[in-house]
């Protein structure tokens, strides 16, 4: 093994590519080996850095320093200054911009703990990592109801928006007994302001894979679907990588480890339809239907894809999977609330310092994800509002900001966690504006099957679309409610029950608001 | 030429979704001719209203001609709030077209989009496959001119 007296890790996503890495990195090579440079500099490609800098972002070790929005020019200056002379240079750090250092708590993390640090492209950077021992472990070690009885101790719940327990949901499909059973992974991220999973993939594929094959020993499936949305190209890219290194190692493909267990996974792209995100929708499309969600029960645990039984779970729930069966369920608790263990990934967007990408303990007050995660408000600006989960999430206040972020804690205030977005609004942006936009999301989303879904969300909007011109009064506010609540109670799936949520909490906590505008 | 296509998939329903990707991507114009519907159906001997059921309600599909390049604009609550409506009127104003609609030299269609998981630089929009994201109406006006030069 060669070693380098610096390691300099670029982050490649979907911003960076954007803003020209391939490039840069180019230009970074040829002018390190000009500087002669080139064998004691590691130039190693990963995932998101877990700071969300704009542009190209560095961090250079071991000098743990940040580099933000870094442009081609600047090479010249990075090379001499910092990588010859081993000066940082301040007026690219991200601390530049606020002095402010993100919080990088790689020790309190589970699903982002190598993101970031390893190569997503090399299976033995995983594996050094102690990638799969989970999975040797799982396979030889293990039998399958250990296995679902481990991830139903560790009280793991899914990570989707439901949250379901995940133990229990793979307890219904493990002693059944079918020629043929299937996992799938829900990667079509859909739900407005969540890119978790995106991160998640792109940053530490192999972890989501190990999760998968876990789970497919526990439930006894010997295929495995990762349903994943068009858009995500450096995903897929990744994710097909990571399934050939491990079908190359022998670590799935037939007999694994000779134990006699076979397991495929195939990656299946969707072709643009946020109601596939439901479960039963989504296997109607991988079965080459229009997505329309199916009744339940049957449960897809028992008929699901071609009527064999299926667990679908979400990426999160699955990455989470590894740690529990490696270190158990025991340590799993250790993290987060009684009722609610483990990590959750966030993405805090808006007029924040810092928008970007977090992993605390379930409970973590709204405020602490902010102010230490996200660098709190942007320069200038008053925090009013928060959309929490998405647009089947909530509007949250300010009266909300100390509430523990978990499942039980927010039922209290009758408000979910749902996909872990955060989107943070200022005193100057409008409520009436914002549900406005959330339920012209939903009327082009509704997938047409039921009747509440499709006329009320056409009626949501036309509503609103009046309050929002100013054309309204207090009776289409509380028609709304009630149209909102009827489809709750009488839709098909979840897309319809959502809208409520949002239209709910944006009339309680703002109420006067809606009377200023219905009174201009 | 979507004969060939469709060879390069089993004929099974649950490929429906790709040989359509696939006719998509290869045709000039990236749409979904009846020709190319016709071909689809005998290949997976599947009646043609069903692939019309599938291909119009999967939004990554057109039934109809487009230009050579087509832009998605992310129109959801994080884009909005940054300022999509502004990019959407520049867009329009460049382009000279409504939402829908392509040039009348077929360079560009404009197209509104849901979520694309690339919030964190919001106001975002797709071209092909690129992403470009912190717009401003300069930064859009600069894009534009970049494509038109590179075509």
């Amino acid at each position: 093994m060669k070693y380098y007296r610096s390691h300099v890790l670029v982050g490649i996503n979907e911003t960076s590519v954007a803003a020209g890495v391939h490039n840069f990195l180019k230009t970074l090579r040829a002018e390190l080996s000009k500087s002669g440079l080139s064998d004691e500099i590691n130039i190693l490609e990963t995932g998101p850095l877990g700071f969300f800098g704009k542009g190209i972002c560095l961090t250079v070790y071991p000098d743990n320093v940040n580099y933000e929005n870094l442009k081609e020019e600047h090479i010249p200056q990075l090379v001499q200054e910092h990588f010859l002379k081993g000066r940082p240079v301040p007026s690219l750090m991200l601390e530049s911009a606020g002095k402010f250092s993100p919080k990088l708590n790689y020790n309190q993390r589970i699903v982002l703990r190598n993101s970031g640090i390893i190569d997503p492209e090399n299976i033995d950077d995983y594996i050094g990592a102690g990638g799969y021992e989970a999975w040797e472990k799982a396979l030889t070690r293990m039998d399958a109801k250990q296995i679902v009885e481990e991830v139903k101790n560790s009280g793991l719940r899914g990570r989707g928006g439901a949250g379901f327990p995940a133990g229990v949901k793979w307890s219904f499909t493990a002693p059944l007994d079918a020629e043929q059973k299937y996992v799938v992974v829900n990667a079509d991220e859909g739900e407005p302001g969540t890119f978790k999973d995106r991160l998640i993939m792109e940053g530490d594929p192999h972890q989501l894979l190990e999760g998968i094959m876990i789970c497919a020993r526990a439930i006894g499936a010997t295929k495995a679907y990762i349903y994943i949305r068009g858009e995500y190209k450096l995903c897929i890219e990744r994710l097909q990588k990571a399934i050939d290194a491990c079908k190359n190692y022998g670590i799935i493909g037939t007999n694994i480890f000779e134990s006699g267990f076979d397991l495929d996974i195939q990656i299946k792209i969707g072709a643009g339809a946020y109601v596939c995100g439901e479960e039963t929708a989504l296997i109607e499309s991988l079965e080459g239907n229009r997505g329309h969600p199916r009744w339940k029960p049957p449960f897809p645990g028992v008929k699901g894809l071609w009527q064999a039984p299926t667990v679908v779970n979400n990426v999160e729930t699955l990455a989470n999977v590894p740690f529990i069966i490696s270190k158990g369920a025991e340590e799993f608790k250790k993290y987060g609330t009684p009722e609610c263990p483990g990590t959750k990934v966030y993405t805090i967007l808006g007029d924040v310092s810092y928008p970007g990408l977090c992993e605390v303990d379930m409970g973590s007050t709204l405020r602490t994800i902010i102010n230490d995660y996200a660098g709190g408000m942007k320069r200038g600006f008053k925090f009013k509002a928060a959309l929490v989960g998405g647009a089947a999430g909530m509007i949250l206040s300010e009266r909300l900001l100390d509430v523990k972020m978990d499942l039980a804690s927010l039922n209290q205030y009758s408000a979910v966690l749902g996909s872990g977005a955060i989107l943070v609004m200022n005193e100057h942006q409008s409520i009436v504006d914002m549900l406005w936009s959330i339920l012209r999301f939903f009327r082009h989303e509704s997938c047409g099957k039921c009747a509440p879904c499709k006329n009320g969300t056409q009626q949501l909007y036309r509503l609103i679309t009046k309050i929002k011109k100013g054309e309204g009064n207090m009776d289409d506010v509380e028609l709304m409610l009630s149209i909102a609540e009827t489809m709750q109670q009488t839709s098909f799936c979840a897309l319809g029950q959502s809208p409520i949520m949002a239209i709910r909490s944006a009339i309680d906590n703002f109420r006067d608001e809606f009377i200023a505008i219905t009174q201009k | 030429m979507y004969k060939e296509i469709c060879a390069k998939y089993a004929p099974t329903k649950d490929n429906l979704i790709y040989i359509l990707h696939d006719i998509q991507d290869n045709h000039p114009q990236h749409y979904i001719s009846t020709d190319a519907v016709a071909a689809v159906s005998e290949y997976l001997n599947l009646p043609e209203n069903h692939i019309y059921g599938v291909l119009t309600f999967y939004s990554m599909y057109s039934t109809s001609p487009r230009g050579k390049n087509i832009i998605r604009l992310c129109e959801s609550p994080p884009c909005y709030i940054k300022g999509s409506e502004n990019i959407l009127r520049k867009l329009k104003t460049i382009l000279g077209v409504g939402v829908g609609e392509t040039t009348k030299d077929g360079k560009f269609t404009l197209e509104l989009c849901a979520c694309l998981g690339v919030c964190g630089n919001a106001p975002v929009m797709m071209i092909n496959d690129d992403v470009y994201g912190d717009l401003s109406e300069e930064k859009v006006e600069e894009i534009i001119e970049k494509i038109k030069g590179r075509n």
